[in-house]
Parts: structure tokens; sequence; C-alpha cells
């Protein structure tokens, strides 16, 4: 049965890409470093002789350039995946993502869509410090006009790459290189995951965990850490932060009354403060203690080893937090 | 030319002092004491000692991620530096950075990024301040050939150029983006030839040969004084170790794509042994001072690694010690 097939979380993304790039001819993909696995794992596996260089296409150290070219193939009609395989790297970039892309529909009226996917790869930890470590989800979420997905499974990083090419919009599509190596189900054939639904990924009734991308996988050991000391966490899994899924996290914190919000990005101004105030706003009454954050302290990302351990939040952060939740 | 002897010594010493140190993190890397990712500058020494050779303290340098060679030929503390890489508290950087992120600026060492093109405008920054100040300061811009793809360098050529700032644009052409051969992602032009349309000083040299590098760089750094920068230098060179890492084997991966025998060519260009043979077949220097400064420097690099190894990392309590906002 093919849903009980396990694949790599790259590999996910890599089928995803060969299976869309099979079955449209206008899907591309487009970047840094597309036929070397030290910039991209295996996700651009084979993809290179399958599909050759005119579309898969390796490209100077050019972002803006690449990226916009990306956009305006769009544009005309393609349907690019440009792909950055450090995140840090798409400042470069943000012109033609987030003056041009995500504005592009709205501003002309609707005449024009973009259906241009933006792959950022965030590298985390490696003591590779401040310029290589960034996860720039929450810039993005805040440009109206961009969707942004974060997929934490193999079976949604297929799922949300092949929901991203075919969205008609521009998409921000962020994957973790720690990820790439965990492995899940992944059915063979072509399927999407909706983007702007999230889903329960342990069902309890004490407090609710939203996390996202990486740190689902953390908030998943907290509440295993939890229930040994009889506490039953919910834990949500965002895998869109944009639309984000409204309902799933305001039907859970009205069945637990208390919320930790854990984030792979900074703690001050970002995705976690944006579901605070969504629940603080829409489900105020339903509340039995304030809501806590477990994210990155505003920090930049540290070289020291020493230090990315107390910079990288843990499981053990989320049950402290969570235990503090249950205090209140 | 005639040289003095200290000048020949200085140069001989610092390339030597360079590829030695670089080459005693080799062990390091491999085993894992030392997990920030080095870009290790051994086989390129002549660019960045040639030209900062010909710049004086107070004039100011900025890097990139491969900037081991030019902070310590600019005038940083190897051991500081060592203890950077080591991400250590007693490193340039405080531990912060690593090997990426360099900064004495003591020295006029003003910083390293691995943003690629990332520091070019930085550098354009510094000229124009030496301009407001008229200060006489001449700023230098290390990039590589990959960061020729990168719209900014072309935005500040042309300030530069325009404001005449006192600005080396100094691109050390290792052939190579990281996997990429030049050919395949850039037009099979000179790089030098980008600046043509700015209407500005070219230079396009023999990056291995430090004479070379030096005498061209006094000239380019004379031009930029006398108000007539900025100065554009291609110094064509190679590295000998992978784009990060000793090797290219990354990742479990093999991905060096540089065929054995272009390595063994530019070997044999070794631009230590060149300027060894230099000064012996001109008897400028004696192979019993050549010996000495060997031993010196081998000792240097042993004290630096020794002082890094055994200096305490960061506390964790600090974390958040430089944050201001």
């Amino acid at each position: 049965m093919s849903s009980h097939r396990k694949l790599q979380y790259s590999l996910a993304i890599n089928e995803a890409l060969r299976q869309m790039m099979e079955a449209d001819r206008s899907v591309i993909l487009i970047g840094q470093g597309v036929k070397s696995p030290w910039y991209v794992g295996n996700t651009a596996q084979d993809l290179l002789a399958l599909f050759g260089d005119k579309r898969i296409i390796d490209t100077p150290v050019s972002e803006n350039a690449v990226t916009g070219a990306a956009v305006g193939a769009a544009i005309a009609g393609m349907k690019p995946v440009v792909v950055h395989p450090r995140m840090d790297f798409m400042f470069f970039a943000l012109d033609p993502i987030m003056n041009e892309a995500a504005n592009w529909y709205y501003m002309n009226g609707g005449r024009a869509s973009v259906p241009v996917v933006f792959w950022g790869i965030i590298n985390r930890r490696g003591e590779q410090a401040a310029q290589h470590s960034q996860a720039l989800h929450g810039i993005f979420a805040h440009v109206p006009g961009l969707k942004v997905v974060m997929p934490a499974t193999a079976y949604d990083a297929k799922g949300l790459m092949v929901a991203a090419i075919q969205d008609p919009n521009p998409v921000v599509f962020v994957d973790e290189r720690l990820l790439y190596s965990i492995e899940g189900p992944v059915p063979e054939e072509i399927y999407c995951v909706e983007i702007g639904k999230g889903c329960v990924r342990r069902v309890g009734n004490d407090v609710t965990i939203v996390a996202i991308s990486l740190m689902v996988h953390e908030a998943m050991k907290a509440a295993e850490i939890l229930e040994t000391g009889g506490v039953a966490a919910e834990v949500i899994d965002l895998r869109t932060i944009k639309p984000i899924d409204k309902a799933l996290i305001l039907a859970s914190v009205r069945k637990t009354g208390r919320l930790v919000v854990t984030d792979v990005g900074w703690r001050s101004f970002g995705v976690s403060a944006e579901i605070a105030a969504l629940v603080a706003g829409e489900a105020f009454n339903a509340l039995k203690a304030p809501i806590y954050r477990v994210a990155l302290p505003d920090c930049p990302a540290p070289a020291s080893s020493v230090l990315e351990e107390v910079y990288y939040p843990s499981a053990e952060d989320i049950v402290e937090a969570v235990n503090r939740v249950l205090k209140d | 030319m005639n040289y003095p002897k200290d000048l020949l010594e200085y140069l001989y010493r610092m390339m030597l002092r360079i590829r030695v140190c670089e080459e005693s993190f080799v062990e390091h890397i491999l085993n894992r004491e030392v997990k920030t990712p080095c870009h290790l500058y051994s086989g390129e020494e002549a660019v960045a000692v040639g030209l900062c050779a010909a710049l004086s303290k107070e004039d100011y340098i900025f890097g990139n991620h491969r900037s081991h060679g030019h902070f310590l030929a600019k005038g940083g503390s190897m051991k500081e530096m060592v203890a950077e890489i080591y991400c250590r508290a007693a490193g340039c950087s405080r531990g912060r950075g690593g090997s990426m992120h360099l900064i004495d600026t003591d020295v006029g060492m003003m910083g390293a990024a691995p943003i690629v093109a990332g520091t070019i405008s930085l550098a354009l920054g510094a000229a124009l301040a030496s301009v407001i100040r008229g200060d006489g300061r001449v700023a230098v811009s290390f990039f590589g050939d990959g960061a020729t793809g990168e719209g900014v360098l072309y935005e500040s050529l042309n300030f530069a150029a325009l404001k005449n700032l006192p600005l080396i644009f100094a691109c050390e052409n290792n052939l190579y983006a990281t996997h990429m051969p030049i050919k395949e992602c850039r037009v099979d032009q000179p790089i030098s030839k980008i600046a043509e349309p700015y209407g500005i000083e070219i230079y396009s040299e023999d990056g291995n040969d430090v004479m070379q590098v030096y005498e061209a760089s006094r000239e380019a750094v004379e031009t930029c004084r006398a108000g007539e920068g900025p100065v554009f230098m291609e110094f064509k060179t190679y590295r000998y170790r992978g784009h990060v890492g000793p090797d290219d084997n990354i990742q479990g991966s093999h991905t060096d794509i540089r065929p054995q025998d272009e390595i063994a060519l530019w070997m044999e260009k070794d631009p230590i042994t060149r300027f060894e043979r230099h000064v012996m077949e001109r008897q400028l220097l004696d192979s019993g001072r050549i010996q000495h400064i060997k031993e010196e420097v081998t000792d240097e690099v042993r004290e630096a690694q020794a002082f890094a190894r055994k200096s305490p990392s960061p506390r964790q309590e600090d974390l958040t010690k430089y944050v201001f906002a």
C-alpha cells in the first residue's frame, strides 16, 4: 500500500518536484546549488538528468536577479520554484518577493497572478553564526500577498510543495535542514496538503501547544515528558503560517484554556506574537492562564556551540513553559 | 627591483603565517573540534599579503567568508583569530562570530561576512567616510569571483567612480564559486573587464606572485590617495582546499569537480615556494634565515592553537551580552 511507504523528508520534496515537473511542463526549478547536494541535500537528486538544464537551472550568485527572473517567468505563464539554500541569502531577493510578487495581483486589479514558489532553507546550528542560521518566515508572513508554509513531516513536505506549486499565487515554502533526515509515510501519488490547514498531532485536554516546523518535534517530545507527569498536552502542527488556521487554534484553546506557542523564529514581533494576539482577541474568555511563548531570544544567532545550546529552545523549555501555564 | 631585506622577510613571514595557521586547522576540523565553517585561504596568500603590505595600518579592509588571510595580513592577532575559530570568549568576535566574522578595527580590519558581495558596499561607505573627513585613508573590498554575479558590485563600481572614492575593488578570482567552475556561472570574459565602463584604473595580476601583487597594489593605493580612485584589481589565484573545510567531500557526497591535474598545476605555482625560490636564487635571503622564520612561524601557530584550545567558551549567561535592541 502506497500510504505505508516511508520516505525521507528531503526525498519527499524531491518526489514532489519530480512528479510536478513530469505532470506540468511549465514547472521549473531555479536557484543556486540545484545540482549540488552540498546546497540542497538530495532534494534535487536526479532532476537535472531527468529534465535537463533548461528546467533545472543552477545559477550564479545573483539572488535578486534570479528571484526576479522566477517572478517574471511566473508572470509569463511558467510555474517556477526558486530555491535559496540558505534563507539568509534571500535578503538580496526581498524586492522581487515582497515588492513585486506579493503585490502584483492586487496592484494590477487581479489581472495577473504570480504562480511562483519561493523556497528557503533554514540552516540553524553548526557554529555558523548570525548570517547562516536565520528563519525569516515571520518577515514573509507579515507581507500581504504571500502565503507561507512550513512542513514538519515528510508527508507534509511533499503535500505542501505540491500545493505550493499548484497555487496560482506566490507561496513561500520554508523548510529546515535538520528535518531532512527524518522519515515518515509518504504516498507515492501526487497529493496536496491544503494550504491554510494545520493539524492536531496529539490530542490532550490540559494545554494547547501550537508548534511550527522543527518545534513540532520538540513539542511532541515535551508532550511525552508531560504525560509522565499526568499532563495531557494537545499539540498543533500549524503547517501553514499564512493564512493561519484560526479555527483549529481557537477550538483547541477553547477546550484546554491554556496556550503555549513555540516558534523557530525570534520571539518579538513574529509568528508567536500573532498567535497570542489572535487567541487573546478571539478566545479571551476561554483562557485560564497567560499565554507563554517558546521561541528564539531576541538575539542574533551566536557562533559558539555553547551559546547555541541556550539560544535554541528545546522540549525541556516547552515543558517548563507548560508547567508555568498550568500553575497560573 | 631592489627591496629592503626586512620587506622581503615580512612578505615571506606573513604568507607563511597564513599558510601554517590555515593548515593547522585541518586535523581539528576533521575531528570536529572546530565546528564553525572554515573557508581556508591556503594557496591564495600572496593576494592578501601583497595588497595589505601596500596599505598603512589606518587603511580599511573588508573581508568575506574566506578572510583568515585578510585578517592576518592586515595585522590582526593570530591568537585572537584562532580563538574565534574555536568560538572562544577570547576570540576577536568573542565567540559570537566564528570563522566568517573576523574583526580587528585597531588595525583597519573592519569586518568580514559571508553574504556574497555583502561587504562591498560597506567598503564603499568606508571610502566615502574617508573622503568626507579628508583623512586620506584607502578602503579595500576583498571579494571572490562568485561575487561578480551580484548587482551590488556594479552599483558600488558606479557610485565609487562617480565620486572618485579611494576604494580598491580586490577580486580574488580562484576560478570557482562554491561548486561552480567560473565558466558555468559567468560569461567567458575576463573579470577585469567588468570595470571598463566606469573609466577607472584596472589591474589584472598573477595573484600567486606576491611581488607582482605588491607592486600593482602600491600603484593602486597611490591612485586612490591622489583622489583618482576607485581602482579595480583582479588577482588570479587558486584555493588548495574545498570551498569550505579541508576538502570538498562535504556531507558524505563528493562534490569536488576540480580536476586533479588542474590542482597539481596550481600547486606548482605555489606563492610561498615561488617566493622562496626567488629570494634564494637571488641571494636576497639565505636558507638559514628562511629556516629560522619557518621555525618561528611554526612556534607562533602552535602557541596560538594551544592558547585558543585552552581558553574558555563564552558563558551561557552572556548570550545576549551584545544585544542592544
